[in-house]
């Protein structure tokens, strides 16, 4: 069972959360953004295989979104933060 | 190669079978290759058996960073269906169920695909209509399909709870009796075996580190085992299809997620068929040992572990017990993961890629393993021909891009709800 520290909750198990996926994709501008852009946002993305910066939503608590960097090779959780927030450790 | 046969085995009984030869060699990776596939599943194995049997291309090596067979092949539940909705998906799988019927023979190995039918419950009177909608897609696409009503589905699995008081009401199945379950280990021992026999180079405990290209145009890649020059180079890596093709400077529409299945202590015969279910999200059937065979969904996050958490072994577990209460009485034996490679749009991705003689072959979300066969004839073509067979042109990488997904289930770009 993963725990995952809700920066406003506190430490919870997985089941709180709903997974939301990738955390490193910028949106494109819906005015300037071209095909392109729209192609890699939607549809491709690094799947790194170590640490991984990704969405959570602490959708059985305060229903935030939480960022987690999280070793996806171990399910380590390196940290956790405000979806704003750059993490560090893990060596990405 | 020894041919397998009831007079072989009756000779080597005679020894007590202590003289078997061995099924493949082991050799060292020579300087260069035509053509060398990474990743010894079924899928890279079986490429390797159809460049050599339908391509005369036998200067192949298959690259395996652990042993053969001992990635998802060997971890998955092993239901071979084809039982699809949209045109792409349909013809393809029903060329791979084809193959189904003829690989022990073809291969000369006992691969033990059991045509028990795989009936796939509706719970909901939509989908009563959706899934006779899609039978009559699948006869019309050439393939097989019945549909059962609550009493027929109840026939075929009596433990199955189909009453009134039913958790997950049962308004009938769609069945196709071709479809079944087949022994995953000897899928990829008879590829193997058969493609030694034809000359390829089956090299274990060989990772794959780097790939060198020069002038857009792939040169060689770099192994634990040194530099191995190669004219072509296709991966086979399922979970690890995206840090591959990273090596490569690809970006993929595909994330790895880990899917867990599990197996309970083996019991008597109980159910011969096998049983999924969509909406519940589980799927069941009952090994050639005895044990209950059980899957569900995906643990939801990304990870390239083979081992998942224990929220989603009960989520499977509940589900199927719901469905079959009697299996409420049997412990849990083993519990296990392996790495999926989920794509954007639940499809395979077989293509050729921007690099040239770089071709890439993953993608192939819960339902590879029916696939194996399918997949490696055209994947196989794909590299010889440097084109697509028809089956897989609708598998390019390009389809995203272009705006033709096939997404049998209509959810979108979000991997793990495939
Ligand atoms: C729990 C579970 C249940 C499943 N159930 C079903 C089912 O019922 N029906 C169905 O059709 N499908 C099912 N699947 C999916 C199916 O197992 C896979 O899609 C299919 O087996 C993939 O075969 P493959 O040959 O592509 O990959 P694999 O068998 O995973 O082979 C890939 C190989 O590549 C090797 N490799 C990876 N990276 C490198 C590298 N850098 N260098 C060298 N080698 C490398 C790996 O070690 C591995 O042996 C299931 C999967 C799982 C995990
Ligand atoms: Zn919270």
């Amino acid at each position: 069972m993963l725990e995952i520290k809700c920066p406003w909750c506190g430490a919870r198990t997985q089941t709180e959360f709903t997974y939301a996926g990738d955390a490193t994709l910028d949106r494109p501008d819906a005015e300037t953004g071209s095909e392109e852009d729209w192609y890699e946002y939607v549809y491709l993305r690094d799947n790194p295989r170590g640490a991984h910066d990704e969405l959570w939503q602490h959708s059985a608590g305060c229903r935030r979104y939480v960022k987690v960097r999280r070793d996806v090779t171990t399910h380590e959780i390196i940290a956790t933060g405000a979806p704003g927030a750059k993490l560090d450790g893990g060596g990405s | 190669m020894t041919k397998y046969s009831i007079f072989s085995l009756a000779r080597n009984a005679l020894t007590e079978h202590r003289n078997w030869t061995e099924a493949w060699r082991s050799p060292d990776p020579k300087p260069a290759y035509d053509v060398i596939i990474i990743g010894a599943g079924g899928h890279g194995l079986g490429t390797a058996y159809y460049l050599a049997r339908n391509h005369g291309i036998t200067n192949v090596a298959v690259l395996e960073k652990g042993y053969l067979g001992g990635g998802n092949t060997g971890r998955n539940t092993t239901i071979v269906r084809a039982n699809y909705l949209l045109e792409g998906n349909e013809h393809f799988y029903e060329h791979s169920l084809k193959l189904w019927e003829g690989m022990s023979q073809d291969l000369n190995f006992n691969v033990m695909f059991s045509q028990r039918g795989v009936i796939n419950l509706a719970h909901s009177d939509p989908q009563v209509d959706a899934f006779q909608r899609r039978g009559n897609a699948m006869i019309l696409n050439g393939s097989d399909a019945v549909f059962l009503n609550r009493a027929e589905v109840q026939a075929r699995a009596p433990l199955l709870d189909c009453s009134d008081g039913a958790r997950y009401p049962i308004k009938g199945g769609l069945l196709q009796p071709r479809a079944g379950t087949a022994r995953h280990d000897a899928v990829a021992w008879g590829y193997a075996r058969a493609a030694d026999a034809a000359g390829v180079d089956i090299i274990q405990n060989c990772e794959v580190t780097g790939i060198d290209i020069e002038g857009g145009r792939v040169t060689s890649v770099q192994t634990t085992r040194g530099a191995i020059k190669a004219g072509k180079v296709g991966t086979a890596v399922a979970g690890h299809t995206g840090h591959v093709a990273a090596m490569a400077g690809l970006r993929l529409p595909i994330e790895s997620h880990v899917l867990q299945a599990m197996v309970s202590e083996p019991v008597k015969p109980c159910l011969d068929t096998v049983i999924t279910s969509g909406a519940v999200h589980c799927y069941i059937s009952q090994s050639d040992k005895g044990e209950l065979v059980m899957g569900g969904d995906l643990d939801f996050y990304n990870s390239y572990a083979q081992r998942g958490n224990f929220p989603s072994i009960e989520d499977v577990v509940a589900s199927v017990i719901s469905m079959f209460p009697a299996f409420g009485r049997l412990r849990l034996m083993r519990t296990w993961g392996g790495v999926m490679d989920m794509s954007m749009d639940g499809s395979p991705i077989i293509s050729k890629t921007p690099i040239d003689g770089f071709y890439v072959n993953g993608g192939w979300c819960y339902g590879g393993f029916k696939a194996t066969p399918g997949s490696a004839w055209v994947y196989a073509h794909t590299i010889a021909e440097d084109r697509p067979h028809a089956l897989n042109e609708c598998f390019h990488l390009s389809r995203f891009a272009r705006g033709y997904t096939i997404d049998e289930h209509g959810s979108g770009p979000t991997p793990g709800a495939h």
